[in-house]
């Protein structure tokens, strides 16, 4: 009978470790992407700002006070998309023919970490359109009162949950939709989430259609708009502060089961 | 178990400890959930009634091996005979439904990162990080098996030189040609100097110049020691490379041993095809008896018989097949080999 030979140990490496490196992969990729990123984060938000809060108010279909109201909702979505792209997108088209995605899995970790690792990567980028998207609607619209340091700190714990919450939606996405199913992806369940995501509208104003309103709630995209709303506009109606957070990390927290498995799933045949 | 006694029944066994030993190695994949792929077992397809076949499509079923260290290990079958999805649970990177596999000295169910740490693993098809550059590509990969940036540049222009690519180290992978891609897999597989590198079908679709320039570098791979296992359908390619070669076919193991053995077990020596125009079946009953005649079977209007010797059995098989009033359209002579007794253990040959 042979015997299993124990050979010597190569070095093993940090969990934490293989982690960076992987980052450090997905940041160099993602810096060399950086126009295109910007064009696709802030072209969006900067075409709302000039129809809703230039061009109309000035038409006199809405008020005047009507572009703020709408600031919250604008940068909501432009962080969930660009959390959603950044991980959904790259993950398709790894996981698509040729399975590019293959040299990481290979890397000496468990598989949960490189999924992890496309997690961060994914607040990484919702914290960099902020930076991008806020500045610019200051720019457009004129001083955000509420933009003080005081609220510097519940804009960044949304945007932080917030981004969370679309990255783990953008890895169940990535992981579980083909190539030629990416448009379609877009519009059966983004478009829906913006449009039902109360980015346009607060969501006290929901009440007009009660079953509605609770229907929405599922709806991550809510609570980013309800949480930017309170910290960027406190006299609109909002939901409080610690609702948004506790309803982002449940949410976080059910994403992350689904997207998991669906992960593990594709990765392991 | 009766391993440690003299005379052994397992054949060969390699006088060296295992680099890798699967026991009873089976994997089910759910049935298609479309009826697109044609994977259905023969005499398994739904009746008239439509009932669609939810039996589980069984790619390997109960795959024993063992590989010793340092060996030149060759999983030689057809396409679908599981080769692929042994090599992807040797590499977890697909969980076998049960049985086990040690790889390197761990479980590559429990222990996967373990394995991971002492592989390489150079796939079918070049999936190399289009998003990086060439050297980058072999950076960040040592990168995530915990190697500096420097040892690794210093790795990465080695092995470029070695595989014959340095001069396109800062290009983009696109820009490789297919041969060029599949070393620049092999560079990979090996940069952070794994003690296993897993091979699956690497000359396929490389020119002819390729594959030998492919061979020349696996050769000097196996001189430094490194354990190697590498599937092919390639009969000539497993012939020259390989210590020992696994014969799998639906999933099963039909034979492990050295080419020469193998060779040497070949039924007859030389295995003569007819084709006839007509069913080949009354024909084998009668070519059996033709002097010289070793063995025959019929395989649809196929008539196989293998003997002793190669041109003086014809005149005889073909009057044969004339008696049962079938003519002969074609006859096809085949030497002594790997090709003769893959087709005596399976029925068919390598390439269809």
């Amino acid at each position: 009978m042979t015997t299993i030979a124990i050979p010597a140990e190569p070095r093993a490496p940090s969990v934490l470790r293989v982690f960076g490196a992987l980052l450090a992969r997905d940041v160099v990729v993602a810096r060399r992407e950086l126009p295109y990123f910007l064009v696709r984060t802030t072209l969006q938000p900067l075409l709302f700002i000039v129809v809703f809060g230039y061009l109309l108010p000035r038409m006199g279909f809405v008020g005047r006070g009507y572009g703020a109201a709408l600031l919250p909702g604008i940068i909501a979505v432009s962080l969930a998309l660009s959390s959603v792209q950044s991980v959904a997108l790259p993950m398709v088209q790894d996981f698509g023919w040729t399975r590019e995605i293959e040299d990481r899995l290979l890397a000496p970790v468990p598989l949960r970490v490189i999924a992890l690792e496309k997690i961060v990567l994914g607040v990484i980028q919702g914290l960099v359109a902020g930076v991008f998207v806020l500045p610019m609607a200051r720019l457009i619209m004129g001083p955000i009162d509420a933009l003080s340091g005081a609220h510097i700190a519940a804009v960044l714990a949304v945007t932080i949950l917030g981004s969370t919450a679309f990255s783990m939606l953008g890895l169940l996405m990535g992981s579980a939709i083909e190539p030629q199913q990416v448009g379609l992806m877009f519009s059966v369940v983004v478009a829906p989430m913006i449009f039902f995501g109360c980015a346009y509208y607060p969501w006290q104003g929901l009440g007009v259609v009660p079953a509605m309103k609770w229907a929405v709630l599922v709806n991550p995209l809510v609570y980013v708009a309800e949480g930017m709303r309170g910290a960027l506009t406190p006299d609109l109606p909002h939901m409080s502060l610690a609702v948004v957070m506790g309803a982002l990390v449940a949410i976080s927290a059910v994403f992350w089961v689904f997207a998991i498995r669906s992960f593990e799933k594709r990765a392991i045949g | 178990m009766a391993g440690d006694e003299p005379g052994s029944t397992i054949p060969d066994p390699p006088l060296v400890p295992d680099a890798i030993r699967t026991i009873s190695l089976r994997k089910e994949y759910p049935p298609p959930a479309t009826r697109r792929r044609r994977k259905v077992a023969p005499g398994v397809e739904g009746g008239a009634t439509g009932a669609p076949s939810s039996a589980p499509v069984v790619a390997l079923q109960g795959l024993d091996l063992a590989v010793g260290e340092g060996e030149f290990f060759g999983l030689l079958g057809p396409n679908g005979a599981g080769k692929t999805t042994t090599i992807g649970i040797l590499t977890t990177r697909v969980k076998p439904t049960s049985g086990t596999a040690v790889v390197a000295g761990a479980d590559v169910v429990r222990d996967e990162v373990a394995v991971r740490r002492r592989i390489g693993v150079v796939p079918q098809r070049p999936n190399p990080d289009r998003s990086l550059g060439v050297r980058e590509n072999l950076v960040f990969h040592a990168a995530y098996f915990g190697i500096p940036r420097a040892a690794a540049t210093l790795r990465a222009n080695a092995l470029l030189e070695q595989l014959g690519i340095a001069d396109k180290a800062l290009a983009k992978v696109d820009h490789l040609s297919g041969g060029q891609q599949q070393r620049l897999m092999i560079a990979r597989a090996l940069i952070h100097d794994p003690l296993i590198v897993f091979l699956d079908e690497p000359t396929v679709g490389l020119d002819p110049q390729a594959r030998l320039a492919l061979w020349e570098i696996l050769r000097a791979l196996h001189a430094e020691g490194r354990t190697i296992v590498m599937t092919t359908h390639y009969m000539e390619e497993a012939d020259r490379l390989c210590d020992r070669i696994a014969i799998v076919d639906r999933g099963q193991l039909l034979a492990v041993d050295t080419p020469a053995c193998l060779k040497a077990k070949a039924p007859g020596g030389t295995l003569i095809e007819l084709a006839l125009d007509g069913d080949a079946g009354p024909t084998a009953a009668r070519a059996r008896l033709v002097p010289g005649v070793l063995g025959a079977d019929a395989a649809g209007q196929t008539l196989r018989v293998y003997g002793e010797r190669g041109g003086e059995l014809i005149p005889p098989l073909i009057r044969a097949a004339e008696e049962h009033g079938r003519h002969v359209h074609d006859i096809h002579l085949s030497p002594p080999s790997l090709e003769t007794l893959f087709i005596s253990l399976t029925g068919r040959t390598l390439d269809r």
